[in-house]
């Protein structure tokens, strides 16, 4: 696909999974400030850059996902079905519904086609390790993509694992950090500053990419560019997002991180999210 | 129930299980390639420095960072593989316990944490590993067993390779326990075994405090009581029918474990009576609850009442 038309139409697929995420805050309890965030990445990493098989989710080559902040399922699960994994009114229909597939935290026995279950956040990089390790010594070229939120980083288990991609020489994995500056109790910076991040997985050992990560194009560039996955140094994109991104009276509020929406919230977004992508469609054109 | 072929008293061989583990790993790593072994730069006092000489490329230190230990193996676990992670048991149960429960036993994964100097410890509260079976006991999916004499590691190890399901795997202290079965028995996970026949009392136990058990056993036979003792390795799954069988039989149970003497064997037992309906006298032997002062082995196990003279004291109150 020409580029301008693959970024058209993963913008297009971004703004689907963004009202399908307002849609599911309808009747469900989502983490809709998070979701919203990395709705972008989500979409170009399950539409773009994951080497992955909606018809054979248990291939054995399959590059891995693994969510660590794993309260970001719902964009999790819709942009797998956008992949063609499930169908998108099953997930809308039934997210964090009694005895669900697609509960509020990935769950492996409950929805087999995800990699990892999730939930408790500082888990992921390290079990991203494992795998990773593990497909080293399994020679499989596959790639092992660890989404993390920004707050989670005050987990030390990120460190200890970052310390030991370095060290194990993973350059088969990749770790993308949504840094919306937002966390449960408000902004990252005054909780647990965690700048300059960038320097701080630079100082571990890792390749450090900053992207908009909210841009699709930017995105789209970074992870087209990525070390083999036969190199040796891990990489961390580190994603600059904004917490509610694309409705106004969400960005930023750190109120939106989980709950529902109203009819009328849900409607004022999705005019919001359509204007402003027509705006966008008719300045690309 | 198994039955266990005990050496006769006083032929017992003293033997490291440490060291014991360290070789059955070294060897389960040659006989099966998915074997990995995992410590946190304690490769020397863990024995695991064989593993490490003989297959370097399926070996790995993480440094201090227990918790990223075990998320790795959940890592490695789910690459196929069959991780060991081998630490001091409070660091196993409790610095890594949410990593066990969350990664390796809500996955269901056959990760296989090993915790080692299991009890109280000279070294202090700090190193001693009173809460650990406890702990892990009530996180689903997981398997808890303990050898109760060094050579068995061998057969749990053997054993470990065809489990399906999260382990955790509770040595003891490791400075010359007792080696107390001929080789020729089954090991089957969640099965008791006999160590010895008895009709007027029962003691079961869980870990390397067997011997203590027995030498109970023989005191009490002096006296003309014969005392059953059951070793139950595996503390969970639990074998009820064993438990039940002895409190049918001998209406008198004594527990012994080198544990807290809340949520190890003796409450395991304690559950597994209450719901039964089988009136049988009882009683639980382990370590108080409170931190131990320091000292050696012998005189903490004295101090805090659940040596072999203890279980004497124990069983003639009963009895009585």
């Amino acid at each position: 696909m020409a580029e301008t038309a693959l970024i058209a139409a993963l913008k297009d697929s971004a703004l689907l999974l963004r009202k399908q995420l307002l849609r599911t805050s309808l009747t469900g309890h989502v983490h809709l400030g998070g979701d919203l965030s990395s709705a972008d990445l989500m979409t170009v990493l399950y539409q773009h850059t994951l080497n992955v098989d909606p018809q054979k989710p248990d291939w054995d080559a399959r590059d891995r996902v693994i969510l660590s902040k794993g309260h970001g399922s719902a964009a999790l699960y819709l942009a797998m079905a956008n992949a063609g994994f499930f169908s998108p009114e099953e997930v809308i229909s039934t997210y964090g519904k009694d005895k669900t597939k697609f509960g509020t935290h990935p769950c492996r026995r409950d929805c087999p086609a995800l990699d990892v279950s999730s939930g408790s956040l500082g888990h992921g990089l390290p079990m991203a390790v494992g795998i990773a390790l593990g497909a080293k010594l399994n020679n499989d070229s596959h790639r092992v993509f660890c989404i993390l939120g920004d707050g989670e980083l005050g987990e030390g288990s990120n460190w200890e694992a970052m310390v030991a991609a370095h060290q194990f020489h993973l350059g088969n994995l990749i770790a993308i950090v949504d840094r919306n500056m937002l966390s449960l109790d408000g902004k990252t910076e005054e909780i647990m500053g965690l700048d300059p991040l960038d320097a701080k997985w630079s100082a571990f050992g890792w390749n450090v990419l900053c992207v908009d990560g909210n841009n699709v194009s930017e995105l789209v560039r970074a992870l087209d560019t990525l070390p083999l996955s036969d190199s040796s140094t891990p990489t961390v994109l580190i994603a600059k997002t904004v917490k509610g991104k694309g409705v106004d009276f969400m960005e930023n509020v750190p109120r939106y991180h989980s709950g529902s929406v109203t009819k009328q919230e849900y409607e004022r977004a999705c005019v919001q999210l359509d204007e402003a992508r027509a705006a966008e469609r008719e300045a690309d054109a | 129930m198994i039955k266990g072929n005990v050496y006769p008293s006083g032929s017992h061989v003293l033997a490291d299980v440490r060291q014991i583990w360290g070789r059955a790993l070294a060897d389960l790593g040659h006989a099966d390639g998915r074997v990995i072994a995992l410590n946190a730069d304690l490769s020397r006092a863990t024995f695991t420095d064989l593993f490490k000489a003989e297959l370097p490329e399926r070996f790995f230190n993480v440094g201090i960072a227990e918790q990223n230990m075990v998320g790795i193996s959940a890592g490695l676990a789910l690459k196929g593989k069959i991780p060991y992670a081998v630490t001091y048991t409070p660091f196993a149960a409790m610095r890594a316990g949410e990593q066990f429960r969350t990664d390796c036993c809500y996955q269901d994964l056959p990760v296989r944490l090993v915790g080692v100097a299991a009890g109280l410890s000279p070294a202090g509260a700090t190193h001693s590993g009173i809460e650990d079976a406890g702990i892990i006991r009530t996180m689903p999916n997981a398997v808890v067993v303990s050898p109760s004499e060094p050579k068995m590691v061998e057969k749990i190890l053997k054993a470990s390779l065809e489990c399906p399901h999260p382990m955790y795997i509770r040595l003891g202290f490791g400075r010359g326990e007792q080696i107390i079965y001929s080789d020729d028995y089954d090991f089957v996970l969640g099965k008791a075994i006999e160590a010895r026949p008895g009709t007027d009392a029962t003691i079961i136990s869980f870990g390397t405090i067997l011997s203590d058990a027995l030498k109970a056993s023989e005191i009490m036979a002096e006296e003309g009581i014969s005392v059953q003792v059951i070793d139950m390795p595996t503390l969970k799954p639990i074998d009820s029918d064993a438990i039940l069988q002895a409190a049918l039989q001998t209406g008198q149970i004594l527990t012994m474990e080198d544990h807290n003497i809340y949520g190890g064997l003796g409450s395991a037992v304690a559950e597994i009576l209450a719901e039964s309906g089988v009136c049988c006298k009882f009683h639980r032997l382990g370590i108080p609850d409170q931190f131990a002062h320091f000292g050696s082995l012998p005189f903490l196990h004295e101090y805090y009442g659940y040596d072999a003279a203890a279980a004497v004291k124990a069983l003639r109150a009963m009895l009585s």
